[in-house]
C-alpha cells in the first residue's frame, strides 16, 4: 500500500514536471537568464506548485495523522547555518550551469543522454559526498 | 510571451504540487527528490525504502507516459513533438554539475522541490533562505555563463 501511494506520487510528480516543461534545461536556463530572453514559464510553474501544496497542506494537517504511518514527518530546525547556505549556493551553482535540478533530471531518464546519465552518477557522488562531510567542521 | 508554454507551466505546477500534498496526506512525507532519492541510495532505510524506488518509478513513468501517448505534450522550448529536452553540455560539463547538485543537495537538505516548493508552502524559514539563495547563484552563474563569457549555454 506504502509502495502504491508512492507511486502515485512519483507518476504525478513525473507528470507535471513534463507537461510544465521542467524536463527541458532550455526552458530552466532561460527562466534563469533574466538578462536574456526571459523565459516565465517556471515562475508559473513554481507558483503553481507553492500554491498547490499551500492549500494543500492546510487541509491534510486538520487531520492528526497521515492515512498511513504514525506522524507527519516534518523538518523542524529553524536555525540558519553555513551547511544549509553553502549547500544552497553550490546547488545553485550546479543548477544555473545545467539546467537540472534532482527531479527534473532524474525524470528526464526517460530520454536519456550521456550528457545526463554523467550528471545523475555525479549527482549521486556529490550525495555520498556531502555525507561524508562532517555536520560540525 | 508564450501563453501556452505558461498556461502549461501552471498545470504541471499545480500537478507537481498535487503530488506533494498526496505523499504528505498518505504517508505524511515531504516531497523533496533530493530527500527521497538521496537517502535512498546512500543509505538504504530499512522498512523505508521500498516506497522511495516506487517514487522515482513513478517519476520516470510520467514522462515516459507522456513520449508513448505522443500529441505533443510536452513543453521543451521549440520542440513541440519532444517531452524531455536535450542537454545543455556535454559530459564534462555535466559531471561537474552534477557534483555540484548533489553535494549542494546534500548539505543544504533540500533542493527545488523539498525547499522550494514543500518549504515554502510550509512558511519555512530555511527553506525561504535556501531558496533565495540557490535561485540567485543559479542566476548569477547563468549571468556569468551566457553574458560574460558569452558561452551561449
Amino acid at each position: 500500500m506504502k509502495t502504491l501511494m508512492g507511486y502515485i506520487a512519483g507518476l504525478i510528480f513525473g507528470l507535471g514536471l513534463a507537461l510544465a516543461g521542467m524536463t527541458d534545461p532550455a526552458r530552466v536556463l532561460g527562466f534563469l537568464d533574466i538578462f536574456g530572453a526571459w523565459d516565465p514559464t517556471l515562475m508559473f510553474v513554481l507558483g503553481g506548485a507553492v500554491v498547490t501544496t499551500f492549500i494543500g497542506y492546510r487541509l491534510v494537517f486538520r487531520r492528526e495523522r497521515p492515512m498511513i504511518g504514525e506522524t507527519f514527518q516534518l523538518p523542524t530546525r529553524q536555525d540558519l547555518d553555513a551547511r544549509l547556505i553553502g549547500g544552497a549556493a553550490l546547488f545553485g551553482i550546479g543548477w544555473g550551469l545545467s539546467g537540472y535540478c534532482p527531479g527534473p533530471a532524474i525524470a528526464s531518464i526517460a530520454g536519456l543522454t550521456a550528457p545526463l546519465f554523467a550528471m545523475l552518477v555525479a549527482m549521486v557522488a556529490g550525495w555520498f559526498l556531502a555525507r561524508a562531510i562532517p555536520a560540525r567542521s | 510571451m508564450d501563453w501556452i508554454a505558461s498556461l502549461q507551466g501552471l498545470i504541471g505546477g499545480v500537478m507537481i504540487g498535487l503530488s506533494a500534498v498526496w505523499l504528505m496526506a498518505t504517508l505524511g512525507r515531504i516531497a523533496g527528490i533530493s530527500g527521497i532519492v538521496g537517502s535512498l541510495v546512500t543509505t538504504l532505510p530499512k522498512g523505508d525504502s521500498a516506497w522511495r524506488v516506487a517514487f522515482v518509478l513513478g517519476l520516470v513513468s510520467g514522462p515516459l507516459l507522456l513520449m508513448v501517448m505522443g500529441g505533443g505534450l510536452g513543453n521543451v522550448a521549440g520542440a513541440p513533438g519532444e517531452v524531455v529536452g536535450s542537454p545543455a553540455g556535454g559530459v564534462g560539463l555535466m559531471l561537474v554539475a552534477g557534483l555540484l547538485v548533489g553535494v549542494g543537495t546534500g548539505l543544504g537538505s533540500g533542493c527545488t522541490s523539498g525547499h522550494g516548493v514543500c518549504g515554502l508552502a510550509r512558511l519555512s524559514p530555511r527553506s525561504l533562505v535556501a531558496t533565495v539563495t540557490f535561485l540567485a547563484c543559479a542566476i548569477v552563474t547563468v549571468y556569468i555563463v551566457r553574458h560574460v563569457f558569452g558561452g551561449g549555454a
